[in-house]
C-alpha cells in the first residue's frame, strides 16, 4: 500500500469554513443531451458539497422534465406539432452534434455505459435524492401548452424570471 | 469521537460525480465524528475527495492507493 501525498501538487488541505451562503443555480435552457447531463452533473455535485441547488428549466429544457411515456404534449395543434417534431422525455434527448438520427446519442449512451459514467436519468435521481430543487418555468409550459401532469415526478410548482433571479442572488450560476 | 469506521462504501467502477454524490448521500446517516471509508477507482476522485472535504469542512483523515483502488477515510465534523 502507497500513500499517494507524492503524486498530488496539493497536500491534503484543512479544512475551511466558508461563512458565505452557498447557493447554485443553474439554467437549463437546452433539451439537448450533451447540454442537459452536465446541468445534471453540476448540480448533482453542488448539492453533494452542500450548495443549495436550483436548476430552472427553460424553453427547450423543459422537455427533459415531461415524463417519458407522454408523447405529445401541447393544447392546440401547433403546441402539438413542436411536441411532435422534439419528442419530450429524457430518453429522447438529441445531441447538439453528430445526432444522426438517433445514432449518436445510442452510441454515446452505450461508451457511457462502458466506462460506468451515470447516465442523465440517473443522474436525474441522484440529483433528487440530494435535494436539488427543479423548477420548471412556467411561460414555457404555456408557451409549449405543457401541463403539470406531463411532468416527472419531483419537481416543484412552476415558477416565473423573477422566483428564478431572486434565488439566483448571490449565487454561483450557469447558463446552459 | 469515534475512531474506527462505521461504514465502508464501495464505489469501485464509478465515474464522476458519482463518488461524490454517493458519499454525500451515506454520510447524512452518519453520527458527527463517525468515520466513512470510501474506495473508488476513479483517478478524478483524487482531487475531487480533497475538493470536497475543503468545501464541506469534512476531515480527509487518511487516503491511500492499492493497485489502481483508492481508499479515503473521512471524519464527518459536522
Amino acid at each position: 500500500m502507497a500513500t499517494i501525498e507524492a503524486e498530488l501538487e496539493t497536500p491534503v488541505q484543512a479544512p475551511i469554513e466558508h461563512p458565505h451562503h452557498k447557493k447554485l443555480v443553474i439554467m437549463a435552457w437546452s433539451g439537448d443531451l450533451d447540454k442537459i447531463w452536465p446541468s445534471f452533473i453540476l448540480g448533482t455535485t453542488g448539492a453533494a458539497m452542500g450548495m443549495d441547488t436550483t436548476i430552472f428549466f427553460t424553453f427547450w429544457g423543459l422537455f427533459p422534465l415531461v415524463r417519458n411515456d407522454v408523447h405529445i404534449t401541447g393544447e392546440n395543434w401547433m403546441q402539438k406539432m413542436m411536441a411532435f417534431m422534439n419528442r419530450p422525455g429524457d430518453e429522447h434527448m438529441k445531441l447538439s452534434k453528430m445526432n444522426f438520427a438517433g445514432m449518436g446519442p445510442a452510441m454515446l449512451g452505450q461508451i457511457a455505459r462502458e466506462h460506468h459514467a451515470a447516465l442523465p436519468h440517473e443522474l436525474m435521481e441522484s440529483a433528487q435524492e440530494l435535494g436539488v430543487r427543479l423548477l420548471p418555468c412556467q411561460m414555457s409550459m404555456d408557451l409549449f401548452g405543457i401541463k403539470a401532469e406531463d411532468l416527472i415526478e419531483g419537481v416543484d410548482a412552476p415558477v416565473g424570471a423573477t422566483t428564478m433571479l431572486e434565488l439566483a442572488q448571490g449565487a454561483t450560476t450557469f447558463f446552459i | 469521537m469515534s475512531a474506527t469506521v462505521v461504514k465502508l462504501l464501495d464505489l469501485r467502477g464509478l465515474s464522476c460525480p458519482l463518488p461524490i454524490a454517493k458519499t454525500a448521500q451515506a454520510i447524512r446517516a452518519l453520527a458527527v465524528g463517525d468515520l466513512i471509508e470510501v474506495h473508488a477507482t476513479d483517478p478524478g476522485s483524487v482531487p475531487d475527495f480533497a475538493a470536497w472535504c475543503t468545501t464541506t469542512g469534512h476531515e480527509l483523515v487518511e487516503r491511500t492507493e492499492t493497485d489502481g483502488v483508492y481508499r479515503f477515510v473521512i471524519r464527518k465534523t459536522r
